[in-house]
């Protein structure tokens, strides 16, 4: 039996992080050389704690999938990074940013993470701000801000719609100085395919040369994975084609609790789908919710096009139901009124499945080149994409996956249940709750990599002597024999379907199913239908070529395997949790007026999930959380 | 639409490499470049075939990973975008396409339409940051940038390290892409602190990894994906040529 200990520190909620990094035993400077630290994944958590820990003096390793660790997807994050800065003086504070989170994720967060997430998320933009990322300025020369969903506060920094990219190679540049240091080394175009537990503690990983096609064995006294989000798992998705959940899958499988998988974002303003010839769904930054107006006719049917319909006949529906946050509420509830609009027949454009964000007002009020200046790059990656423009007729979007709140579970440290196993970023569960604020994520990845994993991390190694780093013992040999075998029975699929055929069914079924609204009967179908789907791949998948060298086909088909097992687990927890809570919306629990309705008394938990091995059920163990400084209350933004 | 495909196939880096004719019948206007091939690979999966390999990841234009010419140029035929990008609605039923990786001596193919790049990372290793740990920095409105400055800088900052620049360029120069780094740096106050050793380091990492000089051909300004401008180049090479005659060397970074 796991007990889960969160270990969060004593006192009251705004001293406790303080306390803790005052407890927190260190490790001295010329002892910090003796240790090597793991860490999987180069995106905003992972480049900003790989940077931070090698400037501490630590040895870092850094492995990612890219040819260049410049490249994770956090590159893509439109819109901006919250903090709380007050700088635009409308009565910001820590609190305001700890409660609109906390409320945000529909209170399914633990109160002293994401109280410490708003604390540290000052320094974040002053280091930013420092390594030169170009920042929005005013003619002043002082940083600009604008609002976000699930805020009434102006408290996002940007830099235009390239925010992530900014921040990342902000990131990737630290790193890169600590590479000519030699204090990191870089290992790119690696997939980690097995976690190595010594002892009970992480003791090192497997990796895949996606060149060579090698396993290569790499010991380490920590790993960290900074590894990401599952939102392909959903095969249509925003993420990048690359992103997977095979690492912290592969850790789970390990022994690392898997932490509400459920918890999924369906984000609002997405570029509809067009057919099924598709990769991917592009995003539109959120912040073109500042300006645009989301709308659809009021009358089914109506095919005139859209600048044809009269102001009396269209609806603007956010603005109309939420009259206080308009066009600005949270991202789930922004998704599921455009589901219901659509559901009603309202839907605009060929396939009838998308609304209309619409600019004309804002071009009128404020010109075209302020308008420029703020979403250029938006406006441009939308005509590219549907060859309309948006400055004469308004975008069409509809909700798509976009981030996943679920992850492995952490305690205040961001320690997994393996210790000396750390996970960092979207790839722990830790403070978004059932839904993320937009701009929240960026926000997050850095503060654990700069501003949390560095200390907490020395925390753990200070009372651990440095490993021999021996990759010859026999849990490595045992990883390596368990990856050889996987893989080959991968490289010996010679069936006549794509991998990626059986991703783009188990995804279909997921939107269906496990989506934007999930109820007890599609959740059960879903879970009758993935292990079929699943023997179905094993007979029927065809890879072709071998094992050696690169195989990008083999690659897919290994990721694929992991979201058919991993499906099981989401839809699991889906349907455990009776409740409706942010993005998890349980058609069973609603209000009168159709909104989330949450069930405190039985589900206000952290579901956290143990592997018992495939084909046997996974055990739930329940983190409960106390709310100490806030009440809970039903989220309204109306 | 009916295409006839000429893709580039090498097995690895030692392979001499062929041109390789394929028919892809049913593409879609709507689709990506890249989907289209896509929908090949999985033809040829299902004829039990090894795919054709090529790099990507975002599919949006961003993060850099794409790097494949059509007909010749990199990125295909267009203003402002990258490979991934680029929709088959630009295309005529029945045209033949070459399609092939960024061509330079610093890119070695790894298979097929992938290469490695990772040459490029070299150059930023030499000074591509400002030397700031995590922790040491003051409040963010402490130093103003002037409006001008942070849109100057962004403009320079957009580069996603593709590699265009260096593939379109006669010279295999990667100017472009170096002084794009520095242009950003020296457009902000946190960044001019290290100009002088950032622009001597860069440039000799530069010319260490093998790529050639700029003849103001201008190839690479066109085919970039985030419309980085030659003036770039040219404000590298004044502080080049400055910063060699009164910069003392080998002071760089201490730490």
């Amino acid at each position: 039996m796991i007990a889960l200990d969160a270990k969060i520190p004593d006192g009251p909620l705004p001293e406790k992080w303080e306390r803790h990094r005052g407890r927190l035993k260190l490790v001295s400077p010329g002892h910090k050389r003796k240790y090597h630290v793991i860490i999987v994944g180069t995106g905003l958590a992972g480049a900003s704690a790989a940077a931070s820990l090698a400037e501490l003096g630590y040895n870092v390793s850094v492995f990612c999938l890219h040819d260049s660790p410049r490249r994770a997807h956090s590159i893509a994050a439109q819109g901006g990074i919250n903090a709380a800065k007050n700088y635009a003086n409308d009565s910001d504070n820590i609190f305001r940013l700890f409660y609109d989170t906390i409320k945000g994720g529909d209170y399914r967060s633990r109160e002293a993470n994401v109280f410490r997430l708003a604390q540290v998320s000052a320094a974040i933009i002053d280091q930013c701000a420092a390594q030169g990322v170009p920042f929005a300025r005013d003619y002043g020369g002082m940083l600009v801000t604008r609002s976000f969903g699930g805020a009434q506060v102006s408290r996002t920094f940007y830099a235009r719609g390239q925010t992530g990219q900014q921040l990342l190679l902000g990131a990737y540049g630290a790193l890169m100085r600590q590479v000519k240091a030699g204090r990191a080394k870089i290992f790119p175009r690696r997939e980690m395919v097995d976690l190595v537990v010594t002892e009970g503690r992480a003791g090192g990983i497997v990796v895949r040369n996606l060149v060579t096609g090698t396993l290569e064995s790499y010991a380490g006294d920590a790993v960290v994975l900074a590894t990401g989000g599952y939102a392909n798992v959903f095969f249509l998705s925003t993420n990048a084609l690359g992103s997977n959940v095979s690492a912290i899958w592969r850790a789970h499988q390990r022994g690392a609790l898997f932490a509400n998988p459920a918890f999924t974002q369906i984000h609002p303003t997405c570029i509809p789908h067009s057919g099924d010839f598709q990769a991917k769904l592009v995003l539109m930054s959120e912040s073109l919710r500042n300006d645009g107006r989301v709308w659809v006719p009021r009358q089914p049917g109506d095919k005139r096009v859209p600048n044809e319909i009269p102001e009396a006949e269209r609806s603007y529906f956010l603005e109309e139901r939420y009259p206080r946050f308009g066009n600005l509420v949270p991202r789930d509830v922004a998704s599921r009124n455009a589901k219901a609009v659509i559901d009603r027949g309202l839907g605009v454009g060929q396939t009838g499945v998308a609304v209309y964000l619409d600019f004309a007002e804002a071009l009128a009020r404020e010109g075209r080149q302020v308008i420029t200046e703020r979403y250029g790059n938006l406006f441009d990656m939308y005509s590219k994409i549907t060859a309309e423009d948006p400055y004469q007729t308004p975008m069409r979007i509809y909700p798509a996956p976009h981030y996943t709140m679920g992850g492995l579970w952490v305690d205040y440290n961001l320690m997994t249940t393996i210790r000396g196993l750390f996970a960092i970023g979207e790839a722990n569960f830790s403070d978004h709750g059932a839904n993320r604020l937009g701009a929240s994520a960026l926000m997050q990845g850095l503060a654990d990599g700069y501003f949390v994993l560095p200390y907490t991390l020395g925390g753990y190694l200070a009372e651990v002597a440095p490993a021999a780093l021996v990759t010859t013992g026999p849990d490595f040999a045992a990883a390596i024999a368990h990856a050889e075998g996987r893989l080959g029975k991968l490289a010996a699929l010679r069936g006549q379907r794509p991998p990626q055929d059986f991703h783009r069914e188990l995804g279909k079924l997921l939107w269906n199913n496990c989506g934007m609204s999930r109820n007890e009967t599609g959740l059960r179908e879903a879970l009758g239908r993935i292990p079929e789907l699943r023997a179905a791949f094993w007979r029927d998948a065809g890879v072709p070529g071998t094992s050696a060298g690169c195989n990008q086909v083999l690659e897919r088909a290994g990721r694929v395997s992991d979201y058919l097992e991993f499906a099981e687990l989401m839809v699991l927890d889906a349907l455990e949790r009776k409740e409706s809570c942010g993005g998890h919306f349980r058609e069973e629990s609603q209000t009168d007026e159709g909104e989330a309705l949450r069930d405190d008394a039985n589900f206000c938990y952290v579901a956290a999930w143990e592997h018992k091995g495939m084909g046997r059920t996974p055990v739930l163990h329940r983190e409960r959380l106390a709310f100490e400084s806030l009440l809970l209350s039903q989220r309204s933004y109306k | 639409m009916k295409l006839t495909l000429r893709v580039w196939r090498q097995k690895d880096s030692r392979d001499r490499g062929h041109f390789e004719t394929y028919a892809v019948a049913d593409v879609i206007p709507e689709m990506s470049f890249l989907e289209m091939l896509d929908k090949l690979n999985e033809d040829l999966v299902r004829r039990g075939e090894d795919a054709i390999a090529f790099d990507s990841d975002c599919r949006e234009g961003i993060c850099g990973t794409c790097c494949i010419a059509v007909n010749g140029r990199a990125h295909g035929r267009q203003h402002g975008g990258t490979i991934c990008e680029l929709r088959m609605r630009v295309f005529r039923d029945g045209e033949t396409i070459t399609v092939e990786p960024f061509r330079a001596r610093p890119f070695p193919v790894v298979r097929d339409l992938m290469i490695d790049r990772s040459i490029l990372d070299t150059i930023i290793q030499a000074g591509g940051y400002v030397s700031v740990n995590t922790g040491a920095a003051p409040d963010a409105n402490t130093i103003p940038v002037t409006k001008d400055d942070a849109e100057r800088a962004m403009d320079a900052a957009q580069c996603i390290g593709c590699g265009a620049c260096v593939a379109a360029c006669p010279n295999a120069a990667a100017m472009l892409f170096t002084s794009a780094k520095i242009g950003h740096f020296a457009a902000l106050p946190q960044g001019r602190v290290e100009w002088r050793y950032r622009v001597l380091e860069m440039v000799e990492a530069m010319e260490r990894a093998g790529f050639g000089n700029c003849s103001n051909h201008g190839e690479c300004q066109a085919a970039c994906p985030k419309e980085i401008k030659l003036t770039n180049i040219a404000q590298m090479n004044r502080q080049f040529i400055f910063s060699s005659v009164f910069t003392k060397r080998g002071s760089a970074e201490a730490s």
